[in-house]
């Protein structure tokens, strides 16, 4: 569904993708694991057409991703995207947040766009903060409608860059099980995470990054418990040795 | 000596509420001609549009690099060599406009650059172009940062009214100096007169600072 081919992108002389090739198919989760600044997040962004990348080639559904072709709105509206700081708009309560895309980009009817809104807030067990402005959530309440609000998009895979990241250590287990949930639901995701347990038990496949490069990828189970490549195994021992 | 000051008081007030009445309408005029062009401004300085930004920019610092009554001058005086005769009142309230649609351009200017790069994303995220980002994202929000400044603009722009006197304007400061010039009581016209400007800004002045108490420091 999302082909990542040969993608390279450098910020002036710092070049933070070197050549990325990732396939997806429908229905998969991906997790991208891998040290803070190996560009992880950079090629989630390429994804969307966020970030624009110098050579290689993203295609969405057969689709190429270029950020300044006149299909991107197109390409964007069926690739959702949860951001790490939720990136909420706080001059809107929550159920508006959740009907703004379908409503002003998707031109659906205002009936029928509150209703699917508040069933996709009940869904993420938030109906009864549809009223509230996002200034008055908690942040894993925020997270949890900025969910609501890729899913009202109706989207065919989501991208989630940190979900859990910004978030209090007590409030990441809520927004990790409406992960879940979307996963056993057969969406197709693609998370850039910190959170090896997710990865283990929600993920079909793991990612491992380093420096721009992709080090390993294979089965969440088998690339986390058994790594081959030394990188690899330094990596999830420092990560799991800070837990 | 009372009770001539009571008659003078009395004699003066209709006049000069006259033309307190102008301040206000020059000042409401120049308000929304300000507030257009300003924000058209600040539109054309954030469009990420090189040469739109580039002759925004340049327009601002030309504008606000010019006295208020130079450019009160050029629009009474020499619009009419290029066939365009406005009236003193018209023109006062587009010199003025257009004196401050500067100042209104960088409040907004400043609003919108203080709104967070992730509020973009997240509408870019979900499809919208644009202009459509700029409208129901980022001026929603940004108004609410640009008011306190835009209060203030307001203020002042009710104060420099009073320049419009000097191209025959009949404003409150131009009464003032009519009826001075006539009946010889300086101290009572003129203090008539400052009297009535206070009038006019403190309340503004009280709701500005209610605003900026508001909207100041919150996001």
């Amino acid at each position: 569904m999302i082909s990542i081919q040969q993608i390279h992108k450098a910020f002036g002389d710092n070049r933070v993708l070197k050549g990325i090739s990732i396939d997806i198919q429908q229905g998969e989760v991906v997790c991208i694991i891998g040290p803070s600044g190996s560009g992880k997040s950079t090629i989630l962004r390429c994804i969307n057409g966020l970030e624009a990348y110098d050579d290689g080639k993203i295609l969405v559904n057969g689709h190429v991703v270029d950020r300044d072709a006149n299909n991107i709105h197109w390409i964007r509206t069926h690739v959702s995207m949860v951001f790490q700081r939720f990136n909420l708009f706080p001059h809107r309560t929550v159920l508006q947040n959740v009907i703004e895309g379908p409503i002003f980009v998707k031109k659906e009817a205002v009936e029928s766009a509150t209703e699917n809104g508040l069933r996709l807030l009940d869904q993420v067990g938030l109906s009864h903060k549809a009223e509230a402005y996002p200034g008055q959530l908690s942040g894993g309440q925020q997270q949890r409608v900025a969910i609501a609000r890729a899913l009202a998009m109706q989207p065919q895979a989501i991208l989630f860059d940190e979900p859990t990241s910004a978030l209090d250590p007590e409030l990441v287990g809520d927004v990790l099980a409406v992960m879940r949930s979307l996963a056993d639901a057969g969406m197709t995701m693609v998370v850039v995470t910190h959170e090896m347990g997710f990865a283990r038990e929600v993920a079909d496949r793991v990612v491992f990054m380093d420096q721009g490069l992709v080090v390993e990828e294979g089965p969440a189970r088998e690339l986390l418990t058994n790594p081959r490549h030394e990188r690899t195994q330094e990596f999830l021992k420092r990560v799991s040795s800070s837990l | 000596m009372a009770s001539t000051l009571i008659k003078d008081v009395i004699e003066f007030t209709p006049i000069l509420l006259e033309g307190a009445v102008v301040t206000v309408q020059v000042t409401l005029a120049s308000l929304v001609l300000s507030t257009l062009i300003g924000l058209g401004w600040a539109l054309m300085r954030t469009s990420g549009i090189p040469v739109l930004a580039t002759a925004s920019k340049i327009f601002v610092n030309l504008i606000r690099g010019i006295p208020i009554l130079v450019i009160l001058f050029y629009v009474y005086f020499v619009l009419p060599e290029f066939g365009i005769q406005l009236s003193a009142f018209l023109a006062g309230t587009i010199g003025l406009g257009i004196a401050y649609s500067a100042y209104m351009a960088e409040a907004f200017r400043s609003g919108i650059e203080a709104i967070d790069a992730g509020q973009v994303e997240a509408a870019q995220s979900i499809g919208m172009r644009k202009w459509m980002i700029m409208r129901r994202v980022i001026l929603p929000q940004a108004f609410k940062i640009s008011l306190p400044p835009y209060g203030n603009n307001l203020v002042m722009m009710l104060k420099d009214s009073s320049q419009t006197s000097a191209i025959t304007v009949a404003e409150l400061a131009m009464q003032s100096k009519l009826i001075a010039a006539s009946s010889f009581k300086n101290m009572t016209v003129f203090s008539m007169g400052a009297i009535g400007y206070l009038l006019l800004s403190i309340p503004l002045i009280y709701f500005v600072s209610r605003l900026e108490k508001k909207f100041g420091k919150s996001k």
